[in-house]
């Protein structure tokens, strides 16, 4: 009985703390993705429930375009970058000078704002650019970085080095959580430095690597911003990704599209995240 | 005589090669710093051909200005009073998100990391997917309210999705966690209720926290374009961010000093709070 007064109590409180912000959440998010989530079931004039925006949309041609380029990218891209700022992180986790120092430099380029990585961008990659004065001044013929498949590659160079520092203070972290015994027992049994590090350090960094995953994907996405930016609305094929797509069917204000492109993109994230943290359980009880 | 080579010639390598990787990231800030310093029609003969097409003239890249001159800045702070004009509609709207942001998510932290109530992983996890949601996921949400509240083209319908954003709740949840449960308990012994345990346990031990919350809402927000560009269509209310992306084509002379005095607010804070940032990340990594 009384246990049961002090739940109560626990609830209202919990309510008390929480109003401001589920109601906000509420408001801004939660009922407006529900109102998507009906108007992407709707037509566009009675209201009454369709597949065809689904329909119309997987059908569209810059949609699969859209949608083709964006896991590519991510495809490509996560990998390089997870590898990068594992080394990174390694080579940081030994005996260096300047530790701190360095850590700070990595960590830099994230608050850099997107106006000064544009107009560097532009300087390097431009037609009239530097890297096509090297190119010119070795007799070579420029390239149109921007407007040709180089595109792609020049976005992910831009990803990495602009996500380069978090993840290396994730990977440290995770590094410096590996208890320095398992290291001493290694020794002891006469163990190699390959095999200490796949046995004991990539072993114990499973779950750190998860969620640098998790995070490289999420700030996959956030590269729009630059890409945007610098290379518009309607940038070379190869660079359309989902978020111009839908940047422009929404200028358009084709609602009803933009909002099932929207539950689609959700829907994929939602099995993304779920996979990871499946696989990650997984690996968890297969180490224990 | 071998050995002690050995001792220091790994870690001496090593750290030359990420001093080297360090000096290739910081590139573009120094580049941007050191052309701060250029006169206007320096500037304009390096770089007034980017973006054309037609001239064989190439960029040139230059580290050193002819003549150390703060004519750009000038021009930025004093001669222009549009550029301080957009640095205030920044500031007046990247504050009061911080500031709700910052308020709503401590409380709602504090529910979710420390007490029980049911249905609380399924609502957290709601939450939690939102986060992950790229910014186009919930354009539509976020528009269709601003426009049923009547907050579009004005700073609310930025301001407002912005205080009820799920990373706060997500990132303090993490530093909540942390407490020992033990201290609640005690507290609860000596029968201090809920608000009081928040006030005196809670509040003071997740400052760390808060201050990590504050420096990447404010990495994010003082660099957010897409939503401006969808929701303000006046220029006059644009912020600087904005402006800064297109200063190229209209004002190329004084944009690296424009970009310095931009990124300078972001770079100060990070340097001054440098411990709680990295603290930060390392908590958004912790499973909870």
């Amino acid at each position: 009985m009384k246990l049961r007064r002090l739940a109560r109590k626990e609830l209202l409180a919990a309510i008390g703390f929480l109003i401001p912000s589920l109601a906000g959440f509420s408001i801004f998010y939660l009922i407006p993705f529900g109102q998507s989530i009906l108007n992407s079931f709707q037509d566009r004039l009675g209201g009454s429930f369709t597949l065809s925006n689904y329909q119309e949309l997987l059908l569209s041609s810059s949609f699969q375009k859209a949608a083709s380029n964006t896991f590519w990218f991510t495809a490509i891209s996560v990998p390089i970058l997870v590898v990068v700022s594992l080394l990174l992180a390694l080579l940081l986790n030994q005996r260096t000078f300047f530790r701190n120092w360095l850590r700070t430099a990595y960590v830099l380029p994230l608050v850099v704002p997107v106006a000064s990585i544009v107009l560097v961008w532009q300087i390097l990659f431009d037609w009239n650019g530097a890297l096509n004065a090297v190119l010119h001044y070795f007799g070579w013929s420029r390239l149109d970085w921007m407007k040709s498949d180089w595109a792609g590659f020049v976005i992910v160079l831009v990803y990495v080095w602009k996500n380069i520092g978090y993840n290396v203070i994730l990977f440290l972290a995770g590094l410096q959580n590996i208890p320095g015994q398992y290291y001493e027992i290694a020794d002891l049994e006469g163990a190699g430095p390959i095999r200490k590090l796949f046995g004991i350090t990539l072993t114990y960094l499973t779950p750190t690597t998860f969620l640098v995953v998790l995070m490289s994907v999420l700030n996959s996405f956030k590269v729009f911003r630059e890409t945007y930016l610098v290379a518009g609305a309607y940038p070379y094929d190869r660079i359309y990704m989902m978020q111009h797509y839908m940047n422009n069917m929404f200028l358009s204000l084709d609602i009803q599209k933009v909002s099932s492109a929207a539950v689609l993109m959700a829907l994929c994230i939602t099995v993304l995240v779920f996979v990871l943290f499946r696989t990650e359980r997984i690996f968890r009880a297969y180490m224990e | 005589m071998k050995d002690v080579n050995k001792e220091w010639v790994a870690p001496l390598l090593r750290s030359l090669l990420l001093i080297a990787i360090a000096v290739l990231l910081l590139m573009p800030v120094v580049l941007t710093f050191v052309s701060s310093f250029m006169m206007e029609r320096e500037i304009i003969a390096n770089y007034s051909m980017l973006g054309k097409t037609d001239t064989s003239v190439f960029v040139n890249l230059k580290w050193i200005p002819d003549w150390v001159s703060f004519q750009q800045y000038y021009k930025v702070l004093i001669a222009t009073p549009k550029f301080l004009y957009l640095f205030w509609n920044s500031v007046s709207m990247v504050v009061p998100i911080i500031i709700g942001q910052a308020v709503v998510a401590t409380l709602a932290a504090f529910a979710f990391g420390k007490l029980r109530f049911p249905g609380r992983d399924g609502l957290f996890f709601l939450y939690l997917m939102t986060m992950l949601m790229p910014f186009q996921v919930t354009l539509v949400p976020n528009y269709l309210m601003a426009d049923r509240l009547g907050l579009l083209n004005q700073p609310g319908s930025i301001i407002w999705p912005g205080v009820f954003g799920a990373f706060g709740v997500f990132l303090l949840r993490q530093f909540m966690l942390q407490i020992h449960s033990a201290f609640i308990e005690a507290a609860k012994m000596d029968g201090a209720g809920y608000l009081r345990i928040f006030l005196s346990i809670a509040l003071p031990m997740v400052k760390p926290g808060i201050a990590a919350l504050v420096v990447l809402l404010f990495v994010d927000y003082w660099n957010m374009v897409e939503q401006p560009i969808i929701f303000l269509q006046d220029a006059a209310m644009q912020p600087l961010s904005v402006f800064l992306s297109r200063i190229q084509d209209d004002a190329l002379g004084v944009s690296f000093a424009a970009s310095v005095v931009y990124m300078l607010p972001m770079v100060l804070l990070f340097l001054s709070a440098e411990r709680y940032f990295i603290e930060g990340i390392q908590l958004s990594g912790v499973k909870g």
